[in-house]
């Protein structure tokens, strides 16, 4: 099992959380008229062995989205923040 | 040595003691005609083909670790081809017909047993969907049969049948041609009719690199030494995306964990395949008397070989759902296997943008009922160059053009569905 510090909640199993996918991969803009960009952004990943940045969002807890460094190979977190910046 | 009744009889008479190894210990040579990453179930059924239908034999198969080893040691065994969309019929039903004929083509018995396939339906709606598959399976040749409950009472009498079930069975779709086989069978197989041939079977051998002349791809640097090729093809499911990216490649893919599951020994009760339509869990009884069965994968980029608690739970509820008789079988084993996940939940085998290397992957977590048809088509592909008919439809850059094969209906990123 995976445990998740959440910034909000604390360390959480990961079962209170939903996967969001690849957290490196940046949407192109709206009106970005580039199908190549559109195809990368909507196919291809890097899919690593080794650290990830990935997208969880605490479903059972604050809600929050979160980006979590992972390795992919033992599961390892090494950090966990807010997807979006906190307001100053 | 060919195996027999006569080879069974001679050998008992000498202690047993004169049996050959089913495939020779082979070391690598300078260089290969084609080689073949991976040696799993589809990288052996490739070499085997290339050699049987291609007459290529300067054939080395590279496995990182052992045969069998790998998914195809690891998977649910279940065969099948009750597929809806263009594509995916044909091939699925050329695999099928395949290993109708397995054991005899390499005088290997892989144990291919017909017991049929049952997908139940709980409401009308599902029902309605699987009579369409059925329409179209029919249309393609292919059995299929759709159940009234009482039939599927009549058959399988030990699903939840009461008052109380929290999805009630409506009826089910049957292909009766469809079952499982014995999975390291298949890989042991494959390997020694595919030695038999001539071809290189190179165990503990891994590929860290690729020899380029110019663009295009000439050999492989692996754990043993440089070997050269004239050409290359990949079939390391799971680990497609790390190989991928040592040639160059960007790939569609993620890797997740799919668990499976085993439990204690028990008198014969599940005579067939039956697959929940209300959730996901499917149950099969092996020869020695487990129910094999599998879910949902885990659900998030892993190329860790073992599984989670979570999914355990959410198995063993629906499998409680479905059979409420075996509340209280003990289970014995779970395991995890690494899977090429793809966003249209289909597979990639085609040539690659780059010379000389040709690609086998993204099996999602249906890649052991596509094992005979995915070697012989990948062998064409490598034999000419060019894609066999029947995988016309899994190429790599169908995503790019829109002509994705989303079997699983449910569009981009399958694996977060």
């Amino acid at each position: 099992m995976l445990r998740i510090e959440c910034p909000c909640c604390g360390p959480r199993d990961h079962d209170e959380f939903r996967y969001g996918g690849d957290a490196s991969v940046a949407r192109p803009a709206h009106d970005d008229p580039d199908p190549e960009a559109w195809y990368r952004y909507v196919y291809v990943r890097d899919n690593p062995a080794g650290p990830h940045r990935e997208f969880w969002q605490h479903v059972s807890g604050c809600r929050q989205w979160l980006v979590v460094e992972r390795d992919t190979r033992n599961h390892v977190i090494q950090s966990v923040g807010f997807a979006r910046k906190m307001p100053a | 040595m060919r195996y027999s009744a006569f080879s069974i009889f001679r050998n008992g008479l000498s202690g047993q003691k004169n049996w050959q190894r089913a495939w020779r210990a082979a070391e690598p040579k300078g260089a290969y005609d084609v080689i073949i990453v991976g040696g799993g179930g589809h990288g052996l059924a490739t070499a085997f083909y290339l050699a049987e239908n291609h007459g290529v034999r300067n054939v080395a198969v590279l496995e990182k670790g052992y045969v069998g080893g790998g998914n195809v040691g690891r998977n649910t065994t279940v065969i099948r081809s009750n597929y809806l969309l263009d594509g995916n019929t044909q091939f699925y039903e050329f695999s099928v017909k395949l290993w109708e004929g397995l054991s005899q083509a390499l005088n290997f018995n892989v144990m291919f047993s017909q017991r049929g396939q049952i997908v139940t339906a709980h409401s009308a709606d599902q029902l309605d969907t699987f009579s369409h598959r059925a329409n179209i399976m029919r249309l393609n040749g292919i059995d299929a049969d759709i159940l009234d409950r009482d039939e599927v009472r009549r058959l399988v009498p030990y699903l939840d049948f009461s008052d109380t079930a929290r999805f009630p069975i409506h009826g089910a779709i049957l292909q009766g041609r469809a079952g499982t086989a014995r999975h390291d069978a298949v890989a042991w197989g494959y390997a020694r009719a595919a030695d038999g041939h001539g071809v290189d079977i190179i165990q503990n051998c891994e590929v860290t690199g690729f020899v380029r002349d110019g663009d295009r791809i000439v050999g492989v640097e692996t754990s043993k030494g440089r070997i050269g090729a004239g050409k290359v093809g990949l079939a390391v499911a799971g680990h497609t995306s790390v190989l991928g990216q040592k040639a160059g490649l960007e790939l569609p893919i993620e890797s997740h964990v799919l668990q499976a599951f085993v439990t204690e020994p028990l008198k014969p009760l599940v005579d067939h395949v039956v697959a929940y339509g209300a959730d996901h869990f499917y149950v099969s009884q092996s020869d020695k008397g487990g129910l094999v069965f599998g879910g949902n994968l885990d659900g998030y980029n892993s190329y860790a070989q073992r599984g989670n608690l979570g999914v355990v739970r959410e198995v063993a509820e629906a499998a409680i759902a479905l059979m409420p008789c075996i509340s209280r079988v003990r289970l014995l084993r779970h395991w995890g296997g690494v899977m090429d996940m793809t966003p249209d939940a289909s597979p990639i085998i085609c040539p690659t943008p780059i010379d000389g290397l040709y690609l086998n992957g993204g099996w999602c977590y249906g890649g052991f009922k596509a094992t005979p048809a995915s070697g012989w088509c990948f062998a064409h592909t490598l034999a000419t160059g060019k894609p066999h008919p029947l995988i016309a439809a899994y190429g790599l850059d169908r995503f790019r053009t829109g002509r994705t094969l989303d079997e699983a209906g449910v569009g981009p990123s399958a694996w977060l569905q």
